[in-house]
């Protein structure tokens, strides 16, 4: 008797925790959706900033922001899924994979404005490229290299051994078994975690601080060493450096970015989901 | 193609690959090395000594003093009270999804946590600084409701995401076996789930937890807009503070390339890299601890 009640009492207290953690995200979400639907037009979306940002559009952040993400991609990318083919198809477990290994897990630590105080120090400052899309995208795709390392590596290691032991044995050399055996089926879940890591890099803040973020810029970019503004450094100058910005432009502006990074999100736990149901070996 | 030049291309391509995948350490070894560089000219003016326990950060003032102790202590404090809101909680949580809850409410707790986990910090620090300070501000009737207590609560819920999902990972882990052997000796479902299967997870737990942690020490845009920033020793949780990262955030736009401030906000980068470091060595090995035990 005793020990049924006390696995009530315990089934409660932890059904509570759960809903602790989910219903603040509901909650976030409700009201961000609740005060800033309204704030969102044509004219919104699609035309610049006037009156000092407290009126027109947020084009230039919005903008600003596929342009990072696409840098931080490209560069991103390649370099992760080389990586993770490197560790997966060709390292033995040896000293040098494991250093990667352990320095992967620590560039996943390291805290986003160390990634700007980096950015600062090696794109705008060293190599000069000065505060700029370039310099911006480049911290970003360092800052979400092991999201994409990690994701891709787990892509590659569900690819059964016996597609590799096939391709080989009918006289394919350990690239051509990679290129045309492994990689075709690791694709959905190289592709969840680009997505991943695009969603992360288009909500970041910090790394882009101090190495492309601009306040207000009248017009848009016209090269890769331009400045830009972006939505996530947008949202915060209009709710802390800025004062007198209308409620819901201020609303509609977090509604943007949680839109675009949870539709991103949401893009990626369905093409992962539909992939890990349609594997049958 | 013929047989060498064959050869030749896979060789290449090879090479490209290993390149690739050293660029991680590459990539580690810049970030200390470019900190170091950028942050260590501080050190010819300031002791070590002086910059880590010095009560007094006043990088503006002439002659300026870089004492981070107040900034330590701020993100000590955040810490800590992120830490006590969220381990039980996210424990908690991830004990139920992993455990209680059915298979398909385990599905959608799972995509919501992930969800979580995605908002950006810096809408999570908007919606911060609007609902939640205002209630502090007036619930504890304080001149401000931006206090290392709001910066904590804040935090809590980012770190909750890792410590659920890094956990629930680790419980899940555990092999049915223990959870049979245990049913079938009598004990209750809650009695196998608490003295057995927590018990067989604990190292997964830990490295959640640490991670977690980790993420908090890190965060910076939604702290630096819900704590208040002020950059003193704080006696109460109810008082504004400052952190290490919101400091990094909120000064840099305003400090001269090259001077003693500019390589004061680097020292304190370097900080937060060792910190960040050390937890998440640490960390990945009691992962690994964990898995090993897993296998067996």
């Amino acid at each position: 008797m005793n020990a049924k009640i006390q696995e009530k009492i315990a089934s409660r207290i932890l059904f509570f925790c759960t809903v602790m953690v989910v219903l603040p995200v509901v909650m976030i979400l409700a009201i961000i959706l609740y005060k800033g639907i309204g704030a969102i037009s044509w004219e919104f979306l699609f035309s610049m900033p006037r009156n000092g940002m407290s009126a027109g559009g947020i084009l230039p952040a919005i903008l600003g922001t596929l342009y990072l993400v696409a840098g931080a991609v490209l560069f991103a990318l390649p370099l992760g899924v080389l990586t993770a083919i490197y560790l997966v198809e060709y390292s033995r477990d040896n000293f040098l994979s494991r250093l990667i290994k352990l320095a992967i897990v620590n560039l996943a630590g390291v805290p986003s404005v160390v990634y700007g105080l980096f950015g600062l120090g090696i794109f705008v400052t060293f190599f000069q490229f000065g505060a700029s899309i370039l310099a911006g995208s480049l911290t970003l795709g360092i800052m979400i290299l092991p999201v994409i390392i990690t994701a891709s590596r787990e892509a590659l290691e569900s690819v059964p051994q016996s597609f590799r032991v096939v391709s080989l044995s009918l006289g394919a050399s350990k690239w051509q078994t990679i290129r045309h055996s492994v990689l075709p089926h690791a694709l959905p879940g190289i592709l969840t975690g680009a997505i991943l890591g695009i969603g992360r890099a288009a909500g970041e803040t910090a790394p882009i601080l101090f190495t492309v973020a601009a306040f207000y810029l009248p017009k848009l970019p016209t090269s890769v060493f331009d400045q830009t503004m972006a939505l996530p450094y947008h949202l915060y100058v209009i709710s802390t450096q800025v004062p007198g910005i209308a409620e819901n432009v201020r609303y509609g502006t977090a509604l943007v970015l949680v839109f675009l990074v949870l539709m991103l999100n949401l893009f990626a736990i369905i093409v992962r989901s539909r992939f890990r149901k349609r594997k049958k070996w | 193609m013929n047989y060498r030049a064959h050869k030749l291309k896979e060789a290449v391509i090879e090479k490209i690959i290993l390149l690739s995948g050293i660029t991680s350490i590459v990539i580690v070894l810049l970030i200390f090395i470019f900190l170091l560089k950028e942050g260590l000219s501080l050190f010819s003016s300031v002791s070590i000594k002086d910059f880590i326990m010095g009560r007094n950060w006043y990088p503006i003032s002439n002659p300026p003093q870089y004492g981070i102790l107040p900034l330590i202590m701020g993100s000590i404090l955040v810490t800590v009270g992120a830490a006590v809101l969220s381990i039980p909680v996210g424990i908690g949580s991830a004990l139920y999804i992993a455990e209680i809850a059915p298979q398909k409410t385990r599905e959608i707790l799972k995509a919501g946590i992930e969800l979580l986990a995605a908002i950006p910090s810096v809408v999570i620090g908007f919606i911060g600084m609007i609902t939640l300070s205002p209630l502090i501000k007036n619930l504890f009737h304080l001149p401000t409701g931006l206090t290392a207590l709001s910066g904590a609560i804040t935090l809590a819920f980012m770190a909750m995401p890792t410590i659920v999902s890094i956990a629930e990972d680790a419980i899940t882990a555990v092999p049915r076996q223990y959870r049979d052997a245990a049913m079938a000796m009598g004990a209750t479902r809650w009695q196998t789930t608490w003295r057995i299967v927590a018990h067989a997870a604990r190292p997964g737990m830990i490295a959640a937890l640490m991670l977690g942690i980790g993420r908090v020490i890190g965060e910076t845009m939604a702290v630096m807009m819900v704590t208040g920033n002020a950059a003193l020793i704080p006696h109460s949780i109810l008082q504004p503070v400052r952190t290490l990262t919101a400091t990094i955030a909120a000064e840099m736009g305003e400090s001269v390339q090259g001077g003693s401030h500019y390589a004061a906000l680097f020292a304190i980068g370097i900080v937060l890299f060792i910190i960040t470091f050390l937890i998440n060595g640490v960390a990945d090995i009691y992962l690994h601890r964990n898995r090993k035990k897993g296998l067996k």
